[in-house]
């Protein structure tokens, strides 16, 4: 079982939705995360110009079995991409075990 | 005159009334989108405040310290609480334009406005109690008392005979307040400002300017147009009765000034900063709207629309140089009030039927004795609460914000934002 964190562009959210989708992985969580990085945003208020480096991203955690694991990077590497600085990162880990509460499950049938 | 004309003045006096009275929540969405969102219970405190409090203090002997009758010119009182009562609901009281509790709440409506203006000003950083008590004495004192000096007919009503010089203009003009309300609330503000000192982060170490970006620019906008509409009322209401010609020429004057305020504003704005800011745009509009408020009656539309031209860029420009003086005025209402309402009075004598050397110099002396007179008292009121109960709040209190620590709430409880 592998764990896949990925950090992507809000607005490519739903095109990463139905990518996972059209192979079968159905099931991630999300939340929305502010981060600092090079990425510098100009704006203008009343006059003043000033930039912020705080930058707003979605983070996507995916728990997959072993053998879907490269199509899981791969579906996320083209659909989360733009070409431009800013895409995202993607980080992959090694999951030791998971439970289904209801049932007890455990191993790769727990996270279907 | 006859009955039914009466009671149509009166009708049309009576909806103006309602019109100002609008303008308050007009005030408060304005300066709650333009600040942040951990300070809005606060604002919103304070501008239900400033209606109710000027209101009863309008009642109590603001009405009659600035509308006295017959006196000496500089102050006078005609008793406490409304005197004349009953008695001023005939044709008699005003020439058939209003009767005396119209006059009254018609007046009241405006009286509360000048402290709204400096509410806007310090916002963010004044101590509530501080506010209340500085609100309370300056619409129960300060604004009846320049109030009386013209439109109660006071000194600069017939400022002629009071200097001894053979002007050919009358006296001094202000039709419906761009000095007698705007700027004086606009010096007051300017004052508090001054002793306040900005809000943290406003500027950086080496003094350089700092953006605090507003928290709702939907409800700012939406208040700029909830005060444009109230302006019917503020510059309608001011001709005192519902003379088909007069009135009509008002609100054109009054609409075409704010569409050319809001123009220009946004066109210097745009081509000096490089971005189509919305909150520019908005103080434009106002500017427009304060700078024509003076001589709404006097001004022929094309004339109208130059005024509003030259608010709109006055207030881009007075933006930026409050900034460069290091002031902080969150939601722009010096540049606004104090700034176009003094344009506005001078113009007077510029443009409009009234134009002229002498009416020129006139509304100098006229602008130069009421800031001095609204200035040193703000001072003097806003030193000994410094001295005393204190004006400012706790730098923790500023930092967690005025709504937690004044307040114990939060405006936007159980509400959550999506950013892109």
């Amino acid at each position: 079982m592998k764990k896949v964190e990925a950090i992507i562009r809000k607005s490519k959210f739903d095109e990463v939705k139905e990518a996972l989708h059209d192979i079968e992985v159905n099931f991630f969580s999300y939340w929305d995360v502010t981060g600092v990085g090079n990425e510098k945003e100009g704006h203008v208020y009343r006059g003043v110009a000033y930039s912020t480096s705080d930058i707003q991203r979605r983070y996507l955690v995916i728990l997959v079995s072993d053998d879907f694991k490269d199509k899981t990077i791969k579906t996320l590497m083209k659909a989360a991409r733009t070409g431009n600085v800013g895409d995202g990162k993607i980080f992959v880990s090694e999951m030791e075990n998971a439970y289904r509460i209801r049932t007890g499950e455990s191993g790769s049938t727990a996270i279907n | 005159m006859t009955e039914d004309l009466f009671t149509a003045n009166n009708l049309w006096m009576m909806i103006c009334t309602a019109l100002v009275f609008f303008m308050h929540l007009g005030f408060s969405l304005l300066e709650t989108g333009l600040t942040r969102q951990k300070n809005t219970i606060n604002i919103l405190f304070k501008n239900m405040f400033i209606i109710c409090a000027g209101l009863l203090i309008y009642f109590i002997g603001g009405f009659s310290l600035m509308y006295p009758g017959e006196f000496n010119g500089f102050l006078g009182f005609n008793g406490f609480g409304l005197p004349i009562g009953k008695e001023g609901t005939t044709i008699e009281y005003a020439d058939g334009g209003y009767t005396y509790w119209t006059d009254f709440i018609f007046q009241g409506m405006f009286a509360a406005t000048a402290a709204t203006i400096v509410s806007g000003a310090v916002a963010e950083r004044i101590r509530l109690d501080a506010f209340m008590l500085f609100s309370v004495i300056y619409v129960g004192l300060i604004y009846p008392i320049v109030g009386s000096w013209h439109w109660g007919g006071g000194f600069l009503s017939h400022m002629n005979s009071f200097l001894g010089i053979d002007f050919n203009a009358k006296g001094f003009y202000d039709f419906a307040g761009s000095t007698l309300v705007h700027s004086v609330g606009g010096w007051a503000a300017l004052v508090a400002v001054v002793l306040l000192g900005s809000r943290k982060g406003k500027f950086s170490k080496e003094g350089k300017s700092l953006a605090i970006p507003g928290h709702n620019i939907p409800i700012a906008v939406a208040g700029v147009f909830i005060l444009w509409l109230g302006w019917f009322g503020f510059n309608g209401g001011s001709v005192l009765s519902a003379d088909p010609g007069i009135t009509s020429l008002v609100l054109v004057t009054t609409s075409l000034s704010a569409a050319g305020g809001g123009i220009s504003a946004f066109i210097s704005s745009t081509l000096w900063f490089k971005n189509y800011d919305v909150t520019m745009f908005m103080n434009g509009v106002l500017g427009g709207l304060v700078g024509i408020t003076a001589g709404a009656d006097l001004m022929s539309p094309i004339e109208a629309i130059l005024i509003g031209v030259t608010s709109g860029f006055i207030v881009v420009v007075a933006v930026n140089l409050i900034d460069k003086w290091k002031l902080d005025d969150p939601v722009g209402a010096i540049a606004v009030h104090l700034f176009c309402g003094v344009w506005g009075t001078l113009v007077i004598g510029i443009f409009g039927s009234r134009a002229g050397f002498d009416q020129l110099i006139i509304q100098i002396i006229g602008v130069l004795i009421i800031a001095l007179f609204c200035s040193i008292s703000a001072f003097i009121i806003l030193r000994v609460i410094k001295k005393t109960i204190g004006l400012r709040v706790s730098k923790r209190e500023e930092a967690e914000g005025l709504d937690l620590h004044e307040h114990g709430m939060d405006a936007y409880a159980d509400f959550g934002l999506n950013e892109h």
